[in-house]
């Protein structure tokens, strides 16, 4: 019991953020005499996972998350940002609308909006998202695929956590494969 | 004193510190315009990247081209050789490094990592890079035309893009300083059957390199 309150916090956990009361955003919003800004309410939807907790699974939710725990498997925010704190430690294919990176990930990030990667954090896998920042000082060992303005948006992989260097190398051979003449062009 | 002061003074000479000056000197490139440009009919072309990873230089290349890049510091495996005092094994390294399929990549920036290797290591390296390019594929690669001076520290250069005409080179610590400048007919041989499109000798002391693959090879 005594664990579950150290690992999993709720909003509250970020030291700028005020304290949250445990009401869902749509009530805060009817009660509050102001109406609070965008920006606001979204930090108040953060949830944390502590640095202790171990996931091996699929995770999915459909709030910004930030994590600094450890994830083995998959994990899909689709409409929200995903922020891998400095102690997070990923193996897992990675699903989101932004994903902000300051620790580490082994495994494929999808994003549909942008990866951040910051300086001290690590990604081991490729990368499918339209907007890409490395920060100097960030380790990336893979590839990315940034679609055009205009492009499709990225999809998922179908395939389970890859071993994400094998994962980078082998790419290329499998997108030549359903070219049939590709010298005769 | 406020002690934010001291913070706010100290904070501009941090960057530099461990990425290299973030006000290293700007070159320009012909090159570059031309490696892009030679790319931009391939759909959705495939790049490799040998340098150090710079986030910038990802940002431009996906937006230019909106490629697939993939990182291969190529200068990590030089350092991680030398420091085992294993470079005497860097050629058959080589061989083995890159595993993508025959003629599968359409496009390959080197920037100057030949000039950190020996003949062999260059020789074994060049092969490869010629072995998984597309017919049609492009090569970009700079070639240093001066020995490398005696007493100075050795250093890597990250090539940071500013624009299709200029390039900022960042220096790095490195493992081992460059090596004896390859020969232009040695180039010509190690890259065989590319063909050599552009070749720019610029004032730095650098000769730009563009390869090209013919369709026949």
């Amino acid at each position: 019991m005594w664990k579950r309150d150290e690992s999993v916090k709720p909003t509250s956990q970020p030291a700028t953020t005020p304290p949250t009361p445990a009401v869902a955003p749509s009530q805060q919003q009817a009660s509050g005499p102001v109406p609070q800004p965008e920006s606001r309410r979204i930090e108040r939807d953060m949830v944390n996972i502590g640095k202790s907790v171990i996931i091996k699974g699929e995770l999915a939710g459909s709030e910004d998350l930030t994590i600094e725990g450890h994830v083995e498997g998959k994990i899909e925010l689709k409409d929200h940002v995903l922020t891998i704190g400095p102690n997070g430690k990923i193996k897992a294919q990675v699903f989101a609308k932004s994903v902000i990176v300051l620790g580490e990930v082994n495994g494929n990030v999808s994003a549909t909006e942008k990866v951040d990667i910051r300086d001290g954090g690590s990604v081991d896998g490729d990368i499918i998202s339209p907007r890409v920042a490395i920060a100097e000082g960030a380790h990336f060992r893979g590839s990315v695929d940034m679609q055009r303005k205009g492009g499709g948006q990225p999809q998922q992989q179908s395939s389970g956590p890859q071993k994400a260097p094998q994962a980078a190398q082998q790419q290329p051979a499998a997108q030549a494969q359903p070219q049939p003449q590709p010298a005769g062009r | 004193m406020a002690l934010t002061d001291l913070f706010r003074r100290k904070k501009p000479e941090d960057p530099d510190a461990e990425t290299g000056a973030s006000d290293a000197p700007v070159h320009p490139t012909k090159a570059l315009a031309r490696f892009l440009a030679s790319l931009s009919a391939h759909e959705q072309p495939i790049l490799i990247d040998l340098g150090p990873v710079v986030g910038s230089n990802v940002t431009f290349f996906g937006e230019q081209l909106g490629c697939k890049i993939f990182v291969e510091d190529v200068t990590k495996d030089i350092d991680r050789h030398v420091k085992e005092g294993r470079v005497a094994e860097l050629p058959a390294f080589f061989s083995q490094r890159f595993p993508q399929a025959d003629g599968t990549v359409d496009g390959i920036l080197c920037w100057d990592v030949f000039d950190y290797m020996d003949k062999k290591g260059a020789e074994a390296l060049a092969q490869q890079l010629t072995r998984i390019l597309k017919p049609e594929g492009a090569l970009l690669a700079f070639f240093s035309t001066s020995a490398p001076q005696e007493g100075v520290k050795p250093a890597y250069t990250r090539h940071v893009v500013v624009d299709q005409t200029n390039l900022q080179h960042r220096p790095y610590p490195a493992a081992r300083g460059k090596q004896r400048p390859l020969l232009n007919r040695d180039i010509q041989r190690m890259f065989e059957p590319l063909r050599i499109t552009e070749q720019f000798l610029l004032k730095t002391n650098m000769r730009e390199v563009l390869f090209r693959k013919p369709a026949a090879a």
